[in-house]
């Protein structure tokens, strides 16, 4: 951390999105991370995509638990709603939040701890409801909090900071996700914006449940030699199964980008995604592969990143229960109370 | 590109852009901060090693480093970078303890300097406490050369001259004013080891149009003028004064006019207001007193009356391209303009004179009259006689001056000592980090965002009616510390180990000004285009790494780093870190010496 809020001065030549923003006006307060912490990479990712998207700001809301990762919201987006739960319950809170507006957009930050440990039901069951948010996991397989007990998904054989092996098997929160029917599943990294900026973008035009899984590493507790979740053995193990060009109708950004076939994926808003596929046989819209290709790359001690899993045209929450279209804040006197004539028909309806 | 070498003087040197435009390399940042710390006797001596008049110069320098300040990027305007060594020097405590001593031991070389302006006494300073016999010769009673007497009053008080000359004085320097040197050769015989001609360049230049002769009792030269006013031989001017010129000289003139009865006092222009010589904040003391500047009017006859100046005609210009490209005045074709007046001051520009020099003891000169000088070493066609200041090569500003003087002081020690004249010894340097704690470092690193205070003014109709009242009244100590706290420090450098960093982009997030990118490496132009923020200006340099552990480089745009050191802050291995960079110019002296 720093003690210094960040100075207010800009690049002279700082771009405008189409709001007329620049990107320092989707910044939070200034954050009291570690320094150096995975963390603050993706609330960099999240702005960035914020500022690209012309989301503005007070049309965001953004969610959280408890712990390193559920801070970060304070972070980024200071012009932004915000709720900072009880450990574990955020993916309940958003549930409602979303029931409750339905045109804001919910972003659902977590950590490992939060989603896997004490929220894995929560976690689970936002998934299963298809509630249209992201929901990042800011893992970094350890309790940073409390100085770096292994945590729910830290992989079995990876070594604590003082040298304990870890003996218990890892969750794994894509696998869970795909399982519970996410329609949107993705891996990234923290020390590669370059993948996790785009797919942060393509998470929040998607509708329906979309999760990015982002592997985060604690500078202070797990990023030693013999942890699974440290820079270099994130570096060293990363499969990227793809590489995403988002685009908006600009031209797009196609930079350090390897070579590959192409696959378009046009998103419900008319957006397009273009997939810039690394493994040349994989379908991301294939659950059933998907998960297979996840639990090959497991057992070869690869780190699976990238798109994992998109369905085009999923529903949502709302679309499942037909719920009124109009925020509930926007219903009047007239909405609510439609009279004894309405309530006369509803009586007859029952019996 | 090739990782930058972090350790040649220059790349560092650079970035501290107003040590890098000052011709003396002052170390600006350095005392700023000590005034900042209110230590102004530290920051007084600092000024005082680089630039030997820090409260001259802090009131009358031309300020190359103002312009070439970080601050003027990032925010609007520059630090009041001359003010504040003003700051120094006006509160500074004695400091006489702090002064070289005159050397106790002679070594038995004698050194002339003929005027005892700027130059002179730089090199008198640098050479004196190295045991050299300085005689310093000039024409005037008084040493200070054109300080004293071109600068007004209301600019520089005597009182300033004086000290500062005296510290200089002061080192056991024999001092023969009122003398002026008729002949270079007579003093060629008088056993000097070596001669320093620093006379500046004494002669205004004159406007032959008709007129001038028949109404000439009403038509001066303007340093000469500026230089009776000083003296006190003048002191009135008629009601109506018309300046012809648009340098600084001009703009002293309108104003010393402006105290000596000049009602209606108007300086005139033959090119554009924006072409004009003077320093912007020159030109806009004289608008503030009254006086308009009036522009594109080219002089054209001077009109009299049974020998008494009746006013001046010009000619209405306008500038156009010409053929080849060149920027050319052309009449408009409008009839002439007739200004009536009581006096003209002529300040067209200045040249040099060396009457006194005898064209045949081996001093060759150019066509233009000016003697051939090596642009380094300052030493003249005779190896014994050097030239510097505005003598060397035509006017200039005093803080040029000074650079001569130390430039041609290394030369005079190595020639005394039998060493190669040409040989410069390159600038030592040295980085030290400024971490104290985990988040705590030697300098304040939080950004004012203040915008550039204005010195206050004593009241316009107060600082009229006296010539030798000063306008300026100076910073206060509070004015004077919310200033230099807009100082960028960037002589306190991101120094980057590509071996230490993770690759994690704590740097890369937290810059305010987006300077930092990991990227692949290519070639300066490719760089630039792939930069996280646009890099258009090519004379600052960008700061590469070696190659990471992902084959990418780090790529730093030096152009608008605040120096606020948040990338070190949130850097978790060191790889950054923020180290003070202090550069040591090499004076005359053992160091400067070849063995040879």
């Amino acid at each position: 951390m720093t003690y210094l809020p960040k100075p207010k001065f800009h690049h002279p030549a700082i771009e405008t999105n189409e709001l007329g923003y620049t990107h320092r006006d989707y910044e939070g307060a200034i954050s009291t991370l570690c320094a150096g912490c995975g963390h603050d990479s993706i609330s960099a990712a999240i702005m960035h995509a914020c500022f690209e998207l012309n989301l503005p700001p007070h049309r965001i809301a953004k969610l959280s638990g408890i712990g390193c990762s559920s801070k970060t919201p304070t972070y980024f987006l200071g012009q932004s709603h915000g709720f900072n739960s009880v450990h574990g319950r955020m993916p309940s809170v958003l549930t409602g939040a979303n029931l409750a507006n339905r045109d804001l957009i919910y972003l659902g930050v977590s950590g490992d701890g939060d989603s896997a440990s004490i929220g894995l039901g929560q976690f689970a069951h936002a998934i299963r409801r298809g509630v249209n948010m992201v929901y990042i996991v800011e893992n970094n397989g350890v309790y940073g909090l409390t100085k770096g007990q292994f945590s729910a998904t830290s992989d079995k054989g990876s070594k604590s900071k003082r040298g304990a092996v870890n003996s218990d098997l890892p969750i794994d929160l894509v696998g869970m996700a795909l399982q519970l029917g996410a329609t949107f599943v993705a891996r990234s990294f923290s020390g590669d914006k370059t993948q996790l900026g785009p797919l942060i973008k393509a998470g929040i035009q998607h509708r329906g449940s979309a999760f990015i899984d982002c592997i985060s590493p604690c500078v202070a507790f797990n990023n030693h030699e013999g942890s699974t979740k440290s820079f270099d053995y994130v570096r060293a193990h990363n499969a990227a199964l793809n590489r995403l060009d988002f685009m908006t109708g600009r031209s797009p950004i196609l930079l350090d980008h390897p070579p590959g076939s192409l696959q378009e994926v046009t998103l419900h808003d008319g957006s397009t995604l273009r997939l810039r596929k690394l493994a040349e046989d994989y379908d991301v819209r294939d659950r059933a592969a998907a998960m297979a290709h996840l639990y090959e790359g497991q057992a070869a001690g690869e780190i699976v990143t990238g798109l994992i899993y998109l369905e085009e045209d999923a529903g949502d929450l709302h679309e499942h229960l037909a719920t009124e279209e109009r925020p509930l804040n926007g219903l009047g006197e007239a909405d609510l109370c439609p009279g004894s004539a309405a309530l006369e028909r509803l009586n007859q309806a029952l019996r | 590109m090739k990782p930058t070498d972090i350790s040649a003087p220059d790349y560092f040197h650079k970035v501290v852009d107003c040590q890098w435009a000052c011709p003396a390399h002052t170390p600006v940042p350095e005392y700023i901060r000590q005034i900042a710390a209110g230590d102004y006797g530290r920051a007084y001596m600092i000024n005082w090693e680089s630039n030997v008049f820090p409260g001259i110069l802090g009131r009358t320098c031309d300020r190359p480093c103002e312009p070439a300040c970080r601050r003027g990027r990032v925010e609007r305007d520059p630090v009041a970078i001359c003010r504040l060594k003003r700051v120094a020097a006006d509160y500074k405590p004695d400091i006489a303890a702090l002064l070289p001593r005159p050397a106790d031991i002679r070594i038995g070389k004698r050194v002339a300097c003929i005027g005892a302006g700027p130059a002179s006494l730089t090199v008198a300073r640098d050479l004196a406490p190295l045991g050299y016999e300085i005689v310093i010769f000039d024409q005037d009673a008084a040493a200070g050369g054109m300080m004293r007497t071109q600068i007004p009053r209301f600019r520089l008080p005597e009182s300033v001259i004086d000290e500062e000359v005296g510290y200089v004085l002061g080192l056991g320097i024999e001092f023969r004013g009122g003398r002026r040197i008729d002949s270079l050769r007579a003093l060629l015989t008088q056993g000097f080891d070596a001669i320093f001609v620093g006379t500046g360049a004494p002669r205004g230049r004159d406007l032959d149009i008709p007129g001038r002769r028949e109404a000439a009792a009403n038509i001066h030269i303007g340093i000469d003028w500026l230089s009776s006013v000083s003296f006190g031989h003048i002191d009135k001017i008629g009601r109506r004064v018309i300046v012809l010129g648009g340098g600084n000289t001009a703009m002293d003139c309108c104003r010393s006019s402006r105290r000596l009865g000049g009602e209606e006092v108007s300086v005139v222009v033959r090119s554009g207001f924006a072409e004009m010589k003077a320093s912007p904040w020159e030109k806009e003391d004289a608008m503030h007193e009254g006086i308009p500047i009036l522009n594109y009017l080219v002089p054209k006859e001077f009109t009299h009356s049974k020998g008494r100046l009746q006013g001046v005609v010009f000619e209405k210009v306008r500038a156009e391209r010409g053929a080849k490209g060149r920027r050319e005045l052309v009449p408009t074709g409008e009839p002439p303009v007739h200004m009536p007046c009581d006096d003209v001051l002529v300040a067209v520009g200045q040249e040099n004179a060396f009457p006194w020099i005898e064209r045949d003891i081996g001093i060759e000169f150019d066509r233009h009259g000016m003697p051939v000088v090596d642009k380094d070493t300052y030493q003249s066609t005779l190896p014994r006689v050097f030239f510097g200041g505005d003598a060397a090569f035509g006017p200039k500003n005093i803080i040029w001056a000074v650079a001569h003087g130390h430039e041609a002081a290394v030369s005079i020690d190595a020639l005394c000592n039998g060493g190669d004249v040409t040989r410069r010894l390159p600038p030592r340097m040295n980085l030290v980090s400024q971490k104290m704690g985990i988040h705590e470092w030697s300098y304040d690193n939080a950004i004012s965002i203040d915008q550039r205070f204005k010195v206050p003014l004593k009241d316009s109709r107060i600082a009229l009616k006296d010539i030798k009242a000063e306008v300026e009244l100076g910073f206060d100590g509070g004015l004077a510390f919310a200033e230099a706290q807009r100082c960028l420090n960037c002589d306190i450098q991101t120094v980057f180990q590509a071996p230490l960093c993770i690759e994690c982009d704590a740097c890369v997030d937290i810059c305010p000004m987006d300077c930092i990118t990991f990227t692949h490496n290519g070639d300066e132009d490719d760089l630039r285009t792939r930069l996280a923020a646009p890099a258009p200006n090519k004379a600052q340099d960008l700061y590469v790494s070696s190659e990471l552990k992902t084959s990418r480089v780090m790529v730093k745009d030096e152009d608008v780093c605040l120096h606020c050191g948040l990338c070190a802050e949130r850097c978790p291995t060191g790889a950054w870190d923020m180290q003070k960079f202090t550069l040591e110019m090499s004076y005359a002296g053992q160091g400067c010496r070849s063995s040879a």
